[in-house]
């Protein structure tokens, strides 16, 4: 049956090739599986590796809730590269009380998070839970300098928080301030210019 | 018909007064203009069908593909170029120099010395030679002299390789792509091909049966034609060594075949006239075998009334004097038609190199000498036979050629309709959005 057979193998060689094109031609008209990051991202929400689909004691971003924050500085003693900076200082009393003493305040708390190993070592001896790892990772800058977090407001010290025995203090959810502080800037930021 | 060089000669001898004497410098100087003109399209139609290769390319892996550079990464062809430009031009020490320096120019201007046939549109052509499909089949056949060339004044293995493995599949395919433009040589009784377009056409007294309706193209004539279309559409793949029969690039045995050795402009031209092939491949099944720039529904004016002045077309009752804005709009929707069917060609070509794999070179072999071959030897004489049972102008004839050209719809259909499948059938949702 040679005639046949290659009559058979021209009807299979076309039909194939048609089906493979049918294949090919369906994936023009699909959706393409390349997100263009960092313009569009997935959702968090739902696509694995999104921040909310990650454990929760991942090591992401670490942000600091300076309305918790004790001022004790184990966090700064604890980092092995020193990327945590914070200034404590003596600041004149608040209005509403012109004849007290001075208060001490935290005039700076900086993380360079382009500098942090995300060891985690300076969340361990904080006394209040206020320094912590996020579910954060996404820090694709074109300047380096816009991955520090500045956790006090330059101008606007911080009074430290009381710490009482026994209690534990009420903070905000974990990554709404490293959210606001770094991930929601726009990835491509003009350099910052520093003063001569 | 008239090309472009006796238009614009007639035009500056009645418009500016040209004397006689002048006449063979002014057509030596225009047939250089023409010349550099095709050069110039060929290498910006290259980079335009790169871009979109490479988009649909990107599609079909599920990928975006080139979108930085410019629009949409349509200037990316340009970046490409101009990298390729800068780069040293390296010529082997034990290269043979001269016959390595000609090389890509021989591939070069056998693509585009093919271009000169090949109508844009109703006139936009630069020489309609009395034999232009003869012309277009010995013309593109220099590309295989550049090709062994190249392959053998590189002095290595994988050029030579290449040029050689080139060299038996050009020759080879040329005898069934010949072949299966015959039947149009044939139905047409013309090799010109503006007269082959025209030939493509009913009687054109009704809107209906006048002009470039599908029925009355050529692949629908019967089902040998439509056989002798696949048959032409593979050789022609052959010829421009694209996959599934890139065999002479064949980047995973050959390090890149004949052009292994190449770089810089050298190897720019290289790469654009194997793209800028598509076009004459893509042009010449659109000529012989879908009714070419054909408007359909108009009926185009004989060539006599054409070079005698004031005549018209007629389009659905409407007669439009070939004239001023009128000749110009005709002549740009003969131009859209012409392009649009290109775009559908080149498409499947494109969409081609990223569904089959590439055939091994007994393979290759086997489909041109053990298949295409003889089916179209017996494509041949059954259009033979057929011309003589059913003449074209017949209304039998006519009725067969609906027919086949509604046989060729339902196919198309059947095709969307599996592309359909394929992507419910995975839970996908139709997307269609191009522009990222």
């Amino acid at each position: 049956m040679v005639v046949v057979d290659y009559f058979r193998d021209i009807k299979r060689s076309l039909l194939s090739t048609v089906e493979g094109m049918a294949v090919t031609m369906s994936w023009v008209f699909r959706e393409p599986m390349t997100i263009q990051y960092p313009y569009r991202k997935r959702d968090p929400k739902t696509s694995v590796g999104g921040p909310d689909t990650l454990p929760e004691r991942y090591r992401g971003f670490l942000e600091v809730d300076i309305d918790i924050c004790s001022a004790c500085l184990a966090c700064l003693r604890a980092c092995p590269i020193e990327c945590i900076a914070i200034d404590v200082a003596k600041i004149p009393p608040p209005a509403d009380d012109p004849e007290g003493k001075p208060v001490r305040a935290i005039t700076r708390f900086d993380i360079d998070l382009a500098k942090c190993m995300y060891c985690g070592l300076c969340s361990e001896p904080c006394p209040t839970g206020a320094i912590r790892h996020t579910q954060h990772f996404e820090g694709a800058m074109t300047s380096i300098e816009h991955l520090v977090a500045r956790f006090v407001v330059p101008g606007k010290p911080v009074v430290p928080f009381k710490v009482t025995k026994g209690e534990t203090p009420q903070t905000v959810p974990k990554g709404s301030i490293i959210e606001r502080l770094v991930v929601k800037k726009p990835w491509d930021l003009p350099p910052i210019e520093f003063p001569k | 018909m008239q090309d472009l060089v006796s238009f614009l000669n007639s035009q500056l001898q009645t418009v500016f007064g040209l004397s006689e004497t002048l006449f063979p410098y002014v057509a030596a100087a225009m047939v250089l203009a023409i010349a550099f003109g095709f050069t110039v399209f060929a290498a910006v139609y290259a980079g335009v069908f790169i871009f979109f290769e490479r988009r649909i390319a990107g599609r079909i892996m599920s990928r975006i593909g080139p979108n930085r550079v410019g629009p949409q990464g349509l200037l990316q062809f340009i970046a490409d170029a101009v990298k390729l430009i800068f780069k040293e031009d390296i010529i082997p020490t034990s290269a043979d120099r001269p016959l390595f320096k000609l090389a890509p120019y021989l591939m070069f201007i056998g693509v585009v010395a093919g271009f000169a046939v090949l109508p844009f549109s109703h006139r936009v052509i630069a020489a309609d030679l009395n034999v232009g499909l003869l012309y277009v089949l010995a013309i593109t056949s220099i590309t295989v002299v550049g090709v062994l060339m190249s392959g053998w004044a590189s002095n290595s293995k994988w050029a030579l390789f290449g040029g050689m493995r080139s060299a038996a599949q050009l020759v080879s395919y040329e005898i069934p792509s010949g072949l299966a433009l015959l039947p149009a040589v044939l139905l047409s009784g013309s090799l010109s091909t503006q007269e082959i377009i025209m030939a493509q056409a009913g009687s054109p007294e009704h809107a209906l049966t006048a002009g470039g309706w599908p029925w009355n193209w050529y692949i629908f004539h019967s089902p040998m034609m439509f056989v002798c279309f696949v048959i032409f559409f593979i050789a022609q793949l052959a010829e421009g060594a694209r996959l599934p029969f890139d065999l002479p690039e064949g980047e995973s045995e050959l390090v890149s075949g004949y052009n292994t050795e190449y770089s810089g402009f050298r190897f720019g031209a290289y790469f654009t006239a194997e793209f800028a092939n598509t076009w004459i491949a893509g042009a010449l099944c659109v000529i012989v075998f879908f009714g070419g720039w054909q408007i359909p529904g108009a009926a185009v004016p004989s060539a006599e009334a054409i070079a005698a002045s004031g005549a018209t077309w007629t389009w659905f009752g409407y007669s439009i004097e070939y004239a001023g804005w009128g000749a110009f709009w005709l002549e740009a929707l003969s131009f859209l038609f012409f392009i649009v069917k290109m775009a559908g060609v080149v498409f499947i070509i494109i969409q081609l190199r990223w569904t089959v794999p590439r055939v091994r070179i007994d393979q290759m072999m086997t489909i041109c000498w053990k298949y295409l071959l003889p089916l179209t030897f017996a494509c041949l004489f059954l259009i033979l036979g057929w011309m003589i049972v059913l003449p074209w102008e017949s209304t039998a004839a006519l009725v067969v050629r609906i027919v086949m050209a509604l046989a060729g719809a339902v196919l198309l259909a059947l095709y969307a309709w599996r592309v359909r499948y394929n992507i419910h059938s995975a839970g996908d949702k139709v997307y269609p959005h191009w522009i990222i």
